[in-house]
């Protein structure tokens, strides 16, 4: 029963979801309507352009167009411009999923490592809140060179991908570590009470009572971790210069702009799309794991 | 939880009893003195150690060193000239870090207020509530920072404003989205103890509402003091003044001036640092009741 | 009964294997006569021994329990009731004394998981079904899984929940909770069941309702209970024997014997009954003015 609730919620949520970028496309085609008539009118605002922007057809392509660009070569006798971007989501999200993997694994050792040692948890979380202040992402391009020299004893070759994936990993752990540690510690006294008075084991504790109950902590930041995994990828891309990815796509078609501004747009949608697709699975892997049936009352992410 | 006869000092069950007193032989002007610098004094370790660890293991390891600068070489390139400008490079990113400090800054107080407005609202009608809180939650799953090029054909190339708006975004949804649910999220007795008052919906929402929001809001200020330098600096990538920290840390990288790039991102980060500081600051100021929350200083 | 308790474990215990198989059956046969028993010798608990915020929680207690009574700690709030209890659970030491449990030590017998224990929130973990939290102690344990699913459908059965395995904690009233929470604390058949207020949160029919439950499952258990309780009326219905204490520092001021021979309904409303409450209630008093 409180499944079929459950899903009838997500799913008018996915159908609102839906009919707002419905609006949020009307808005869009409202204001260049309106933009037009202002040109028309030869009438300058001094916001439109600094606040706003102009609503010309290079400025604000129309709906159409975009759409209609998905199914474009982009060069003669080249793949529509879809099929590129999906090339570049799945090159952008293999980066991204190793970035979760490894970032997810790296934040929970962490937060474990934190709730075991108490002086550890004092001494070091404001490190651990500062790392998230240093734009590593910045200095993607000497990740990657230090990528490529530094890890030549592995058994597989190094590839730059790698490098911006570990740039990932610095943005995934963070949340996964805050909440997991808030979850690790949630359990009440009685509980941890109850262990002892099994005379459990510090990893039996850990795995039949901590661990389980750090789960509604850990899905919400799980949802931020998914996105920052997206993100690091496609920033790591664009400032390391890859030559694959959605990353890069959207800085070449950054580049080629004025010659044909659709597609960035259709880029830009792309990593939208991917976020979402993010959101998705993690929310169905919540469902999956019933861990819907626990909300924590106090999930502040 | 606990059974009300339970002595408060069985918290200290958990421990082994020779843990329970290690303050036991100091003297009370000692013990005040410890008790007031202990929040900092373990961090301090921790920091002062981190560093010596940097400095000296790169020291002793010497790997490629100019990837990663050792705490002294990032300090002593600041005085060194900065190429093709009459500064010093510490100038270069003083300057840099006020162009960046006040994009961010400003892009910071527009986006809170924002956020907090458009909570306040859909909170307010019901029917907004529900269409827009969806897409609000849709739009903070995708990586808006890729949004940053569109916003420079839009606002200009060399203008702050679409670094500004970039920013901007990224502060709104999660205040928004924290703060819409911190509204929402209210002991139903308190609500009917002010509607058995006969308050109007401004009233309950002043009252009661905005008081228990607060924790939601301060989670997502605190989260989006790191999250906005991030951002700024990624959206001067793509373009605004030509004496930002991300134009600067593009054009050391490209000049493989590794030391002074790391500078230019440790002043981003000293950036974060300082508005994780002040949020936590206004946080304990405007909640004094929850100032024990283990994540504030 | 206590015997074929003692060999029912299936647990290898790694104590044994050390031991020779002689001295094994020694310990046993001297501790037969002890399995169910809890002995406290001149024990107080100090907090915070050394600094200026000590608390006395018990001093120079001294207590018997005999197997297979049914034993209440009463008395007001910070009397150190609970911190008794924690004691004879072996979860905290005391400052001074001995605490035996099954003629042991008391941390000797948590590890050797003699006692079950529940709690005032019935501390079922949620993202178990009714089921697998009685299962919990057993995987601690090491059972096997055909042993542990057989001992939790017994279990269910001895609360009288069996058609619940397979709900969620959540899914049911706090009542059933509690029960739940009672049938994970006897599932590994200890010797001895330690009950920390375990009804406080429930309402008085229910309360009552579980009140007989609990004499019903000790009745056919035989397992010596210590339970903690703030209500008078309660403490004399269940148990043999009331422990009534005083708080600051914590000591058990009288042992006062309850003889109502087989509870039932009709004992709450009999005079010998009332007579016992006024014991109890004039023993709490007298210390009040003291």
């Amino acid at each position: 029963m409180p499944d079929i609730r459950w899903w009838r919620k997500k799913i008018l949520l996915a159908c609102t979801g839906l009919a707002g970028l419905v609006a949020l496309a009307g808005l869009y085609s409202l204001y260049k309507v309106i933009g037009r008539a202002l040109d028309d009118g030869q009438r300058d605002w001094w916001f439109i352009g600094s606040m706003l922007p102009r609503s010309d057809d290079r400025n604000m392509p129309p709906i159409r167009d975009i759409l209609a660009e998905f199914n474009q070569p982009t060069r003669e006798g080249g793949d529509p411009l879809w099929n590129l971007i999906f090339d570049g989501v799945l090159f952008t999200l293999r980066e991204a999923l190793v970035g979760f993997v490894l970032g997810v694994v790296t934040g929970m050792v962490i937060a474990i490592l934190l709730m075991r040692f108490l002086t550890l948890e004092k001494g070091a979380m404001p490190y651990i809140i500062a790392s998230q202040t240093v734009p590593l992402i910045a200095i993607a391009p000497i990740i990657v060179i230090w990528g490529r020299k530094n890890f030549d004893f592995l058994p597989w070759e190094w590839q730059d991908w790698m490098s911006v994936s570990l740039i990932a990993v610095y943005l995934t752990f963070f949340p996964i570590t805050v909440n997991g540690l808030r979850g690790l510690q949630s359990p009440n006294p009685d509980s941890k009470e109850l262990m002892d008075s099994y005379a459990a084991g510090w990893w039996q504790t850990l795995w039949k009572l901590r661990l389980p109950a750090s789960l509604p902590f850990l899905f919400p930041a799980l949802k931020i971790a998914a996105l920052a995994s997206i993100i690091g990828a496609i920033v790591g891309e664009i400032s390391s210069g890859q030559s694959d990815g959605l990353g890069f796509l959207i800085l070449d078609f950054f580049t080629k702009y004025s010659t044909a501004p659709e597609r960035l747009y259709a880029a830009i949608i792309g990593a939208a799309l991917l976020g979402l697709f993010a959101a998705a699975v993690i929310s169905l892997a919540e469902f999956i794991l019933n861990v819907h049936r626990r909300q924590v009352a106090n999930a502040q992410t | 939880m606990t059974s009300p006869d339970m002595n408060p000092a069985d918290v200290s069950i958990m421990q082994t009893p020779g843990q329970q007193s290690p303050n036991g032989f100091k003297s009370a002007a000692a013990k005040a003195v410890s008790k007031a610098a202990s929040p900092w004094l373990l961090p301090l370790i921790f920091g002062v150690g981190g560093l010596l660890i940097w400095e000296f293991g790169l020291w002793a390891t010497n790997p490629e060193r100019f990837l990663l600068p050792r705490p002294s070489e990032i300090i002593s390139v600041l005085s060194e000239d900065d190429r093709g400008v009459d500064n010093t490079i510490f100038e270069s990113i003083f300057e840099a870090s006020r162009t960046t400090g006040f994009i961010i800054l400003s892009s910071l107080v527009v986006g809170v207020i924002l956020g907090v407005a458009a909570a306040l609202i859909t909170t307010r009608f019901r029917a907004t509530n529900e269409v827009i809180t969806p897409l609000a939650v849709a739009m903070n799953a995708t990586p808006i920072v890729a949004l940053a090029p569109i916003f420079n054909n839009w606002l200009g190339l060399t203008s702050p404003r679409s670094n500004q708006a970039v920013v901007v975004l990224i502060v709104f949804f999660p205040v928004f989205i924290n703060t819409a649910r911190g509204l929402n999220t209210v002991d139903p007795n308190q609500i009917e103890l002010m509607q058995s008052l006969a308050s109007k919906p401004w009233t309950i929402i002043r009252r009661v509402r905005i008081p228990s929001a607060l924790p939601f809001f301060f989670t997502a200020l605190k989260l989006v003091s790191s999250l906005c330098v991030v951002a700024a600096i990624v959206a001067e990538y793509f373009g605004g003044s030509q004496s930002s920290l991300g134009s600067k840390i593009i054009t050391y990288a490209g000049f493989t001036q590794y030391d002074a790039a790391w500078a230019a991102v440790l002043a981003g980060s000293i950036i974060g640092i300082v508005l994780y500081a002040l949020a936590s600051v206004a946080e304990r100021l405007a909640m004094p009741w929850a100032h024990r929350s283990w994540n504030s200083p | 009964m206590t015997a074929e308790r003692a060999t029912d474990n299936p647990q290898v215990s790694e104590e044994g294997l050390q031991d020779s198989m002689d001295t094994l059956q020694d310990s046993m046969e001297s501790r037969q006569h002890l399995l169910g028993s809890v002995a406290a010798q001149g024990v107080s608990k100090v907090f915070l021994p050394n600094s200026t915020s000590k608390v006395t929680a018990l001093e120079d207690i001294n207590l018997h329990i005999s197997p297979g009574s049914f034993t209440t700690l009463i008395g007001p709030s910070g009397c150190g009731k609970s911190t008794l209890l924690r004691l004879v659970a072996g979860l905290i030491h005391p400052t001074q004394g001995v605490v035996q449990v099954n003629g042991k030590p008391a941390d000797q017998a948590r590890k050797d998981r003699d006692y079950g224990m529940a709690f005032q929130t019935a501390s079922l973990f949620d993202w178990r079904t009714v089921r697998k939290n009685i299962e919990l102690p057993l995987e601690l344990m090491g059972w096997r899984r055909g042993a542990r699913q057989q001992r939790a459908a017994e279990m269910l059965e001895l609360v009288q929940l069996p058609e619940f395995a397979d709900s969620y904690p959540s899914e049911l009233s706090g009542g059933m909770q509690q029960r739940v929470a009672i049938a994970r604390a006897l599932a590994f058949k200890p010797t001895l069941l330690l009950m920390d207020e375990p009804f406080g949160a429930l309402d008085e029919m229910t309360r009552e309702h579980m009140q007989a439950e609990l004499l019903h499952i000790w009745e056919e258990t035989n397992t010596t209970i210590i339970f903690i309780t703030h209500s008078i009326p309660e403490a004399v219905f269940l148990s043999t024997n009331v422990c009534v204490m005083t708080p600051r520092p914590g000591r058990i001021s009288t042992q006062i014997e309850i003889d109502l021979g087989k509870r039932t309904d009709d004992t709450r409303e009999r005079e010998d009954f009332f007579a016992s409450i006024v014991k109890v209630r004039e023993a709490l008093r007298s210390q009040e003015s003291t």
